[in-house]
């Protein structure tokens, strides 16, 4: 019964997304880049390939994190701002029940969406490859539909779903979608940033305490950058298998202790 | 066994922000609601009415005291199985149907496939909705809507049903389609427990009802224990000395003189006649009549809650007591 409760909260958050305007507008912009950059790498002669994975990789990227943010800040305090949640909580849905579910729910919007922009992706690629002529395809550094990409998206969608798990802690946090957007933001861009911070006192000169402080917040926030893997993949570069796996394992792991820290907050909360 | 229990229930809630200081919503509330039949929980505005609901339903935490339903602590998911609630002025998801939104919730009672189906189903129809059970939600009035509210209350066939101001910004006819669902609930040997501000709903509904003031509980019992002890007695008599009259004052709630000697004594509710008819008969008085006054259920709210306000069918006016 635990695990149908989840499945059916995660499967009404993906319906009320699928059915949400804002997601098609993200995805169909994001569609347009990626065609755009077919247009842009024909204006480099022999780099095309590189461009359009790289752009493509950037652009599902990006629309992900867009999803992510604008649709993950709501989850949980889009519910109480018009007052669904005083139903659903009389329902026989404990709190724990209810987190999970609306974390998967939209960790399962995020990688359909992921998965049908990697498809477009593949399929110009794909298109490119068909038309190349074989002098094209040994300048290449990687094949066209590199399955190497793959593995770039699958740390995208890592990346995201441990997003989401920190916009559904600040939803569960806080009542204001404004200020859960504030807070994700925040964690985002110091997370990209992380590796930087944690080597703070090497780079610049200042008080010791100042330079621990820094680096203790790049060990705290989720080290947003170590999923990115796209510079590798597009230029054909080596990934040890040993650091995706260990990425992801760091991934899955923050992930699940924010969503864990979003079930004790939304265990507390009330509801006037 | 009672199917709502509140023992010394109490809410705080922090006020201010530099230096909070606690508002009490809710003051060491205790009654029981006994199995079958229909519950009122009355008071104005900001009684505490809406906050004891959302402690039964563990949407808010008690700072004292507790709550049981259905024989379990008020948050046990248990409980919650076999209750429906409705709250104030519902709202739900814009993008579902009422037919989605009902397997939902069906759903989330366990129920499945074409049981599921069935029950969402049958509960719209029951609220007559079924002709429009795949329009989206955002086409609905807020007269619709609170009847979606009102099946998703009783698609899990609740021993239970707490509805919060059901009848709440309904027009006529919404409101008495309300109440008649109310009571097939009751006809059901279902316990309904509602709150409310509309006084003539509760007095047609409520086989018993508490009233709530400033979050403690002023008054509960039936509905006919509450109107005969706000009523009181009238007393007529004539040839009444004038000495007994001024003696009378501190007995009586009012005293109206009719004509010479002739007046009319209040009698406070709970107060014996007899040995007033007694003392006027010692005094050289004459008794006309006696008279229980039958008072509505907003008498009995207003001087439960202390305002003591009386409307007389008899002579048609309203009088204040000092």
């Amino acid at each position: 019964m635990t695990v149908r409760r989840i499945a059916l909260v995660a499967w009404h958050v993906f319906k009320e997304h699928v059915r949400d305007r804002v997601l098609y507008a993200i995805a169909g912009f994001a569609l347009l880049l990626v065609a755009a950059s077919i247009l842009l790498g024909q204006l480099t002669a022999g780099e095309d390939v590189k461009i359009i994975k790289d752009l493509g990789l950037a652009v599902i990227e990006g629309a992900g994190l867009l999803m992510t943010i604008f649709l993950g800040v709501g989850l949980v305090s889009r519910e109480i701002d018009r007052r669904s949640i005083i139903s659903l909580l009389a329902k026989p849905l404990p709190r724990w029940q209810f987190i999970v579910g609306k974390y998967l729910g939209l960790v399962l919007t995020i990688v359909v969406n992921v998965a049908a922009m990697t498809v477009a992706l593949f399929l110009m690629l794909k298109y490119l490859d068909w038309r190349a002529l074989p002098v094209e395809r040994a300048a290449w550094d990687a094949a066209a539909a590199d399955p190497h990409l793959l593995l770039a998206t699958l740390m995208i969608a890592i990346e995201l779903a441990l997003l989401t798990a920190v916009a559904l802690f600040f939803s569960a946090f806080s009542s204001s979608a404004l200020l859960s957007l504030a807070f994700t933001i925040g964690i985002y861009v110091t997370g990209v940033f992380s590796l930087d911070l944690r080597r703070f006192g090497d780079t610049v000169e200042a008080p010791s305490i100042v330079s621990h402080v820094v680096a203790a917040i790049g060990w705290i926030v989720p080290a947003f950058s170590a999923f990115d893997l796209k510079a590798q993949v597009v230029h054909g570069l080596p990934v040890p298998a040993s650091y995706v796996t260990l990425t992801a394992g760091y991934g899955v792991i923050y992930a699940a202790a924010a969503v864990v820290a979003a079930i004790l907050v939304f265990s507390r909360r009330e509801f006037t | 066994m009672f199917p709502v229990r509140v023992l010394g229930l109490t809410k705080d809630f922090p006020q201010g922000f530099w230096r909070p200081r606690p508002h009490r919503a809710v003051d060491g509330l205790s009654f029981d609601i006994p199995e079958g039949g229909v519950f009122g929980l009355l008071g104005p505005n900001g009684a505490g009415k809406s906050t004891t609901l959302k402690l039964l339903l563990d949407l808010l935490r008690p700072t004292a005291g507790r709550a049981e339903i259905l024989g379990r602590p008020a948050g046990d998911v248990g409980a919650r199985q076999r209750l429906g609630f409705l709250p104030e002025n519902p709202t739900f998801y814009d993008h579902l149907t009422a037919e989605e939104l009902l397997e939902y919730f069906a759903g989330l009672f366990g129920y499945r496939g074409e049981d599921r189906r069935a029950r969402a189903g049958a509960a719209l129809d029951r609220v007559g909705l079924g002709a429009d059970r795949r329009r989206p939600l955002r086409q609905y009035s807020k007269g619709m809507v609170q009847r979606v509210g009102l099946a998703q209350a009783i698609v899990n066939d609740p021993a239970l049903v707490i509805l919060d101001e059901p009848m709440s910004g309904l027009d006529p006819i919404g409101r008495r389609d309300v109440r008649e669902m109310i009571l097939a609930l009751r006809d059901e040997g279902r316990t309904v427990l509602f709150s409310s501000h509309i006084l003539s709903d509760a007095e047609q509904l409520c086989s018993r009802v508490g009233i709530l003031a400033k979050g403690r509980l002023v008054a509960e019992g039936t509905v006919g224990e509450l109107t005969r002890h706000a009523g009181g007695t009238d007393v007529t008599a004539s040839d009444v000395p004038t000495a007994f009259v001024d003696r009378a004052a501190a007995r009586v709630r009012k005293t109206s003189r009719i004509a010479d000697g002739r007046y009319r004594f209040e009698l406070a509710p709970g107060e014996r006649p007899e040995p007033f008819i007694a003392d006027l008969a010692a005094a050289g008085a004459a008794l006309v009549s006696v008279a229980p006054v039958g008072a509505s259920l907003e008498d009995a709210f207003l001087h439960a809650l202390g305002n003591d306000v009386r409307v007389d069918d008899t002579r048609g006016d309203r009088s204040a007591a000092s």
